[in-house]
């Protein structure tokens, strides 16, 4: 057994240990017993992770843990770079959550603590299962100890319940169609791992169909446009930390799906199902950062935004399987190494930005940007990360978030020739998608950081607040540091992010290169991101001398009331808000969302207003004209079937006769 | 032929005089729009200096910090001017081979140009005045809508050249004349001189000249600032505005870019006399339109960016 092995075997023991010891531990010690052993699960996933990243291979096969098939455990480079994200986050999620619940704060429930360690188990043995059986139980293990977690406040909040019901329901659906889709593939294939997938030659019927069914079951985890109803739901109203969890690591699972059917298993396939690939993650893209731009609740505008990344992560895959149809190698895994990158970062920045917002709800019970304002002087740390968070977000330089979408846009900008029509039309589209993403999300979190820690107090809520305990901070800032580390050394992850690329595609090494700067292979452009800090901290140091030289007095601050054009001092209440801050957006997207708007007015004589209510609702449209029919089908279907129920006892056991008169009928007919 | 500027030394000498002369130019340009403009509407004007003017009294004048700010508010006139220096530093405006040619590309000097907007607005929401929030929105949104433009019509400019950084677009473009007149060429033109006229707020977006108005983006955002803080906001304005005419200038009429350190002041004339010309093109065509109301703009960008698009797919057929 070599690293990975032990690594693996460390989180499973520490896994039972912390649930065995958040079962019978008192409940003043327990978040601290089962926080520090999800911690050590993140961190042994971590550490097996970087080292299957690293070219460290493992193989196990336990055929006694399950019947019929066995669990088959292979941990490559590619799942490794899976495992390593989800381990990391885990890890600084953990330990934030044992800060977070010290002093009576937070959900201390028997059943939370004890699933917690095992949601993160599940985390690591997803992407490290070598066969179709065993993905499908790790997935389903996966989907029912997420739905524990987001169901701990379900006494609390109403709310809590109603999204579990959809996250229960979407991610069971995803789990059928994943099902449907393994097994028919593992039945042409003539074998359960899957090296027997990939040696198998299906027909291109059934490969579609195979990849089809994974794309809904894997895409919708990721929160893909149109399946992505329950995910800015569930997320949001999961307790902090295990929302970090689930948008910064459980999501990433969608992404690893799709890549290891389609590009690994598969081998690649037709152009037209990554162009399928590609329209839904710019869908995704675009829909979830207009959302976003528009939600006024900070966990709920974070958890759109996860949707936006998944969405410019798929659009990645896409375009490198697009390439990989077109035999264009080098491009493709240019694409993939984007994609994989910005996968990477996104579980930086995201897990900054919860845990932070965590933060924000604990010091001040609520998460409504409307009431916020103000923080920045009474949580300078947390506003402090939150700004450096919303930089990597904003896919601005010098934040980690620019980084691979640099990448992206590489891949994208240096089209091949002859690869027909349909590429020249798609890719500069495609371009526009990133960028128009890119920057609705500037929008999107100036508001978050200018309307909620910036500006005023817009209640006395955010007046009160306190800073969290050291603990929190520094879990956050570990994150923010690794986020750092990714801003400025990118290059540092081109060695295994080369190959992941290599292993996926059977492409030559030496995909992303570079020390200082980042080389790209077949392609001219070059970036250097630690450069571009330096330049810039050398260019404020510059503007700051310059700007004492030229004051000829030593410039003394002077401290004076806002002027506001003369009309001052306002008051708190007259601030733009985060509805007001996206209400030109909105109307510029006015057709996309389909905002509702009632104006309420009382008036006190027909030319004075006494009173005005402007109410504005911005339901999600996909699910309204998508689901909603679905929702009162069923809804209508059940009712009618009462009527086959009337409570006699005759009529049931008649059901049963007959019913299996007529199997035993069917089972003669058909041959 | 290009040997000479290759070597570090000589970039850094180049790159510094890029920074130089943007920053001294930078308000002269502002002036010389002004003044074109006063002339045109039958004033006598100021004076090209006026803006310069403007600024030792700014500069000279004590900072206020309004009551409520935090170290948003002070930090961003810096960060805003520091990013407009970067960006000087790496475009090619003199020189094709800049000290930072290598390290940032176009879409870096996007992303530096987009960060000192986002400083700004978010100094405006940190003084939790309603103009400030307005202006921040406002601002915000536009920009949202013309990074599509601006990124498809690098696409339409670099899908050819294999590359992204500036030197080397701005060298294909120099070592092949016809390429600047080919369509693909033209519509990105087009293209970006609206995204210029967007981003750095003249009209038919915004209007330079007014306070107080409530159509107003820019200015909104710089309501709470005085003395050094104005002065350096002010600085940033014109030298962004300098950057992306420059810009403009050098992507699509390179002659006369320095390839030797004894052709810079050759280049040096020609850029003064590329960004006055584009400068005072814009200034006349400033007399001649009104102010867009703000939810028509889109409309204008959108048509900026049916420009690009069609820019883009032309490259790729005309190859």
């Amino acid at each position: 057994m070599n690293i990975l092995g032990w690594g693996l075997t460390a989180a499973v023991a520490l896994a039972g240990l912390g649930t065995l010891a958040a079962l019978v531990a008192p409940e003043r010690v327990r978040p601290m017993l089962a926080g520090a052993a999800t911690a050590g699960v993140g961190g042994a996933g971590l550490a097996a992770g970087v080292a299957a990243v690293a070219g460290v291979g493992y193989h196990a096969r336990l055929p006694w843990l399950l019947p019929l098939f066995g669990v088959e455990l292979v941990l490559d480079p590619l799942g490794g770079l899976f495992v390593a994200v989800a381990g990391g986050v885990s890890l600084v999620a953990a330990v934030y959550g044992i800060g977070y619940a010290a002093r009576g704060h937070g959900n201390q429930s028997r059943s939370t603590q004890a699933v917690l360690p095992l949601f993160v188990l599940t985390l690591l043995l997803v992407p490290a299962a070598g066969s179709v059986s065993t993905l499908l139980v790790t997935w389903e293990l996966m989907a029912l100890t997420s739905l524990v977690l987001v169901l701990t406040d379900h006494r609390a909040r109403p709310r809590v319940t109603h999204a579990g019901l959809w996250y229960a329901v979407m991610t069971h659906l995803g789990f059928v169609a994943i099902l449907a889709g393994l097994v028919a593939f593992a039945a042409a294939a003539g074998g359960d791992t899957f090296e027997a997938l990939r040696a198998a030659r299906l027909s291109p019927a059934l490969a579609a169909v195979v990849f089809g069914a994974a794309l809904v079951g894997f895409g919708s985890k990721a929160g893909l446009v149109p399946l992505h109803v329950w995910l800015p739901r569930a997320h949001p109203e999961a307790p902090s930390q295990v929302s970090a969890m689930l948008s910064a690591a459980m999501v990433n699972l969608g992404v690893y799906g799709v890549v290891r059917v389609g590009l690994d298993l598969l081998g690649g396939g037709p152009a037209g199902w990554w162009l399928v690939v590609l329209g839904l993650g710019a869908a995704s893209a675009l829909y979830g950062i207009l959302h976003a731009a528009m939600a006024s609740d900070l966990k709920r505008l974070l958890a759109y935004s996860t949707v936006e990344n998944m969405g410019l992560v798929f659009l990645a895959v896409g375009v490198a399987g697009l390439f990989h149809a077109h035999g264009e190698e080098r491009l493709a895994a240019v694409a993939l190494a984007a994609g994989l990158l910005h996968v990477v970062n996104h579980a930086g920045f995201k897990t900054v930005l919860f845990l932070t917002a965590g933060s924000v709800l604990r010091a001040t019970g609520g998460r409504d940007l409307n009431a916020l304002g103000g923080l920045s002087r009474r949580m300078p740390v947390t506003t402090g990360l939150f700004a450096f968070g919303a930089l990597g977000a904003m896919a601005l330089p010098p934040g980690n978030g620019f980084v691979s979408e640099w990448l992206l846009l590489q891949s994208l900008v240096h089209p091949p020739a002859g690869t027909g029509v349909v590429t020249a039309v798609v890719l500069p589209l495609a371009v526009a998608v990133v960028a128009l993403t890119a920057g609705l999300a500037m929008a999107t979190f100036v508001k978050a950081l200018g309307v909620g820690f910036f500006a005023r107090p817009r209640s006395h809520v955010p007046e009160r607040a306190v800073e969290s305990p050291p603990l929190m901070l520094a879990a956050v800032g570990v994150a923010a540091a690794a986020c750092a580390g990714l801003a400025v050394a990118p290059t540092a992850l081109g060695p295994a992010l080369s190959r992941v690329t290599g292993d996926t595609l059977d492409v030559a090494p030496a995909v992303v290169g570079g020390a200082l700067t980042v080389r790209l292979a077949g392609i001219a452009s070059t970036i250097s991101p630690v450069l571009i800090l330096v330049a810039l901290v050398a260019a404020v140091a510059l503007t700051a001398l310059l700007a004492q030289v030229v004051a000829r007095r030593p410039a003394r601050r002077r401290d004076a009331p806002l002027w506001d054009c003369g009309a001052g001092p306002p008051t708190p209440r007259m601030q733009y808000t985060a509805t007001s801050f996206a209400e030109p957006l909105q109307r510029v997207f006015a057709d996309v969302l389909a905002p509702e708007t009632t104006v309420d007015t009382q008036h006190a004589s027909p030319y004075l207003l006494a009173r005005m209510r402007y109410q504005r609702r911005l339901p999600d449209r996909i699910e309204y004209w998508l689901y909603r029919p679905v929702l009162v089908a069923v809804n209508a279907l059940s009712r009618s079937a009462r009527a086959l129920a009337n409570g006699s006892v005759h009529r049931y056991l008649a059901y049963g006769f007959f019913g299996s008169i007529a199997l035993l009928v069917a089972l003669v007919v058909i041959p | 032929m290009t040997d000479s500027l290759q070597d570090p030394v000589t970039a850094v000498v180049a790159s510094l005089a890029q920074v130089a002369v943007v920053v001294l130019v930078a308000p002269l340009l502002v002036g010389l729009m002004r003044q074109v403009r006063a002339r045109m509407e039958g004033r006598v004007g100021a004076g090209v200096w006026q803006p310069w003017r403007d600024l030792r009294k700014l500069f000279r004048r004590q900072p206020v910090t309004p009551v409520g700010t935090t170290w948003a508010f002070r930090a961003a006139p810096l960060l805003l001017v520091a990013t407009a220096l970067v960006v000087a530093a790496t475009i090619p405006l003199l020189t094709t081979h800049t000290v930072l040619d290598r390290v940032a590309d176009l879409f870096a000097v996007v992303g530096l140009l987009t960060l000192g907007t986002v400083v700004l607005a978010l100094a405006a929401l940190n003084t939790g005045t309603a103009f400030g929030g307005m202006g921040a929105s406002r601002e915000v949104t536009v920009l949202a809508l013309v990074e599509p433009t601006i990124l498809v019509a690098v696409f339409a400019l670099s899908a050819r050249v294999g590359s992204t950084n500036l030197g080397q677009l701005v060298d294909a473009a120099l070592h092949d004349p016809l390429r600047v007149v080919s369509p693909a060429s033209l519509l990105a033109a087009a293209a970006l001189l609206v995204v210029t006229v967007a981003e750095t707020g003249r009209l038919p977006v915004d209007n330079p000249a007014t306070h107080l108005e409530l159509t107003m983006l820019h200015e909104a955002m710089v309501l709470e600032y005085s003395g050094v803080d104005l002065g350096l906001v002010e600085l940033a304005a014109s030298m962004r505005l300098t950057l992306l005419l420059g810009l403009v200038a050098s992507l699509f009429t390179p002659w006369g870019i320095a390839t030797s350190l004894a052709g810079l002041p050759l280049a040096l004339v020609a850029f003064t006399a590329k960004v006055a010309v584009l400068a005072a093109a814009l200034a006349a065509a400033e007399v001649l339109l009104a102010k867009l109301r703000l939810f028509r703009v889109p409309e204008l960008l959108a048509g900026s960016f049916v420009l690009a698009l069609l820019a883009a797919t032309t490259s790729f057929f005309l190859a």
